[in-house]
């Protein structure tokens, strides 16, 4: 072969290594040693200020104590809720609005996409407080607005509501980030070759059937990435429940997700203190949920996926 | 060609979509804008209305420059996404140069290695971080946020930029290694140039989250002299919760540079999807 050659001209190719060496260094020691030190932390414990190997003692405490158990399946449950709400508003309203931006005779699609996607680089903060304010009783903007449409006694105060409150800020969060999926698709969609495009035109597939029956298999691996993005973001999701609802995740834990169940369990609130070690355990949990649902992605939907070559 | 898919209704159709979505997406950061114009009595009397010659007020603005210092805050959080961002493309890229154009012992193992990181959130690791800041003495500066950024940026990085460089072609690389460049020159004169518009998109991922974030600015550094624009926002909102004039007026100002911001990027990532996709 080439390369048999190749090494024994340049026993050792170190410009391999120049190029790995910055990204590897960098994350092997702020990502991968701090993650699998909070892994390891999670199978110690603080008695009396001395830290003791307790191995699976803090996750039978997780699971065991009624109490612990009952706020890791309340945030899991929500967390779960949060992630339906995702998969079924943001990426079909992401898809369909990449579709309809990508039709080549479209005039101001440069605009639509621009503002589109403006709530997307906002932080959690500034979308968390304007939609605290519009959706405040108190300034009246959200009744009002749906008094135009005959729907001002729908209003109630959904923030503070505990039935509505998560599905609230599971919205708002659509409403902020469907530009990734907008942007993801309609990048795929532009890379389909005209030549595909224009074949299904001499055969009579155009408009809606064309996009269902050309299009969306190509661009299906975007969608799968989409999803699987969504997934690993929703379960670390943390700051905009922390801005709209603060720590405790009100109204009664109704939106508290495994973000700010860590957060409190770690850095402690009110009067209990933080547990770190509790804390990691917490952390653990997660890792090992969004690693089953990496693998699912992995093993069960991208192999069955078709990516196509021009 | 069949014209179809350009009738008129099928146009005016689109367009109340685009023109419906792009209301919603606008109008709450509109609403906050205006109102942060005017005075307490008009922002809850008449909350759609622009600010006019009556209702004019910059008493919310006043408070808020007067009690926190936004320009630094800016700054801040300009240095710290800037350095990262620029080390995460360049060292993003070169790392996925190195695992798309080499075959060589553990090259797999090595991209997989580097894949974790998308899927695993580095805030799971906090503790650990904040130890190992508290250890090297790098709390409360903006490095220990540039670090944390570039670890968290990169295998997003490596795995956009690897896939794009696959589709480089071998033979440009080739001609180049006969015209005797090295292999830092066909990187640096050869491959970045050509996959640009990827950076641009990876660029535009990678910024967000780093501006955004809050987590790490409250842990690592939370002292005045490095708080960033989100969480000296966050903070002084806390404080101000019912000064609704100071609240909208903070909201407005850490909105507006990011918007600007996002103006003169969002050229470039178009361009970078669009030339992309047609190469």
């Amino acid at each position: 072969m080439v390369t048999e050659t190749a090494q024994s001209k340049r026993p050792i190719r170190w410009h391999i290594a120049v190029f790995l060496a910055p990204a590897v260094l960098i994350y092997t020691a702020v990502m991968i040693l701090p993650l699998f030190g909070t892994l390891q932390l999670s199978l110690y414990k603080t008695i009396d200020g001395v830290r003791q190997f307790v191995g699976l003692d803090n996750f039978r405490t997780l699971f065991g104590d009624p109490r612990w158990s009952a706020s890791f399946w309340n945030a899991l449950g929500n967390n779960l809720w949060f992630f339906v709400i995702h998969m079924l508003v943001q990426n079909p309203i992401g898809i369909a609005l990449a579709a309809i931006l990508s039709h080549p005779r479209l005039r101001f699609a440069a605009f639509y996409r621009t503002a589109i996607f403006v709530p997307t680089v906002l932080s959690f903060v500034v979308v968390g407080f304007i939609w605290k304010l519009i959706l405040s009783p108190l300034w009246g903007v959200a009744p009002w607005m749906m008094g135009l449409v005959g729907l001002k006694s729908w209003f109630t105060p959904w923030l503070g509501k505990e039935e509505y409150a998560l599905t609230a800020l599971g919205l708002i969060s659509v409403w902020q980030f469907v530009g990734i999926p907008m942007m993801l698709i309609y990048a795929a969609l532009l890379s389909i070759p005209d030549e595909v495009i224009e074949a299904a035109e001499i055969d009579g597939i155009t408009g809606a059937s064309q996009f269902w029956k050309i299009k969306l298999p190509l661009i299906l691996p975007s969608i799968g990435i989409i999803s699987i993005l969504t997934f690993v973001g929703n379960f670390n999701a943390f700051d905009l429940i922390y801005s709209a609802q603060g720590a405790m995740a009100g109204p009664n834990y109704s939106t508290d997700i495994l973000g700010t169940f860590l957060y409190r369990t770690f850095f402690g609130f009110q009067l209990q203190l933080g547990d770190p070690n509790m804390g990691a355990t917490i952390a653990s949990m997660m890792f090992f949920i969004i690693l089953a649902g990496v693998c699912v992605y992995l093993f069960a939907i991208q192999t069955r996926l078709r990516r196509y070559q021009f | 060609m069949s014209k179809a898919t350009s009738s008129p209704v099928r146009s005016v159709a689109a367009h109340a979509v685009l023109i419906t979505y792009t209301v919603i997406a606008l109008f709450p950061v509109f609403l906050i804008v205006i109102n942060s114009f005017k005075s307490r009595n008009s922002i809850f009397r008449s909350p759609l209305s622009l600010p006019g010659p009556e209702t004019f007020d910059p008493i919310g603005y006043t408070t808020v420059l007067k009690q926190g210092d936004f320009f630094l805050y800016f700054q801040n959080s300009l240095i710290v996404t800037v350095v990262s961002l620029f080390l995460v493309l360049l060292f993003g890229a070169m790392a996925a140069f190195a695992l798309s154009e080499y075959r060589f012992k553990g090259n797999t193992m090595m991209g997989l290695y580097l894949a974790l990181g998308i899927m695993i959130p580095i805030r799971l690791g906090t503790v650990a971080i904040l130890q190992l800041m508290v250890a090297s003495g790098l709390v409360n500066t903006l490095t220990a946020l540039i670090l944390v950024y570039t670890a968290q940026g990169l295998p997003l990085a490596v795995f956009i930029l690897a896939e794009f460089m696959k589709q480089v072609s071998d033979d440009l690389k080739n001609a180049g290694r006969i015209d005797g460049l090295s292999e830092y020159r066909i990187f640096f004169r050869l491959v970045l140039p050509l996959v640009r518009p990827a950076m641009a998109t990876v660029a535009v991922f990678t910024m967000i989250p780093i501006w955004n974030d809050l987590w790490f600015p409250l842990i690592l550094a939370p002292s005045e002299a490095t708080k960033t624009v989100t969480l000296g926002a966050q903070i002084f909102i806390g404080q101000y919760v019912t000064n609704w004039n100071a609240v909208l007026a903070a909201l407005s100002l850490a909105i507006l540079p990011v918007l600007v911001l996002y103006v003169i990027f969002s050229r470039q990532l178009i361009r970078g999807i669009t030339s992309g996709a047609v190469k």
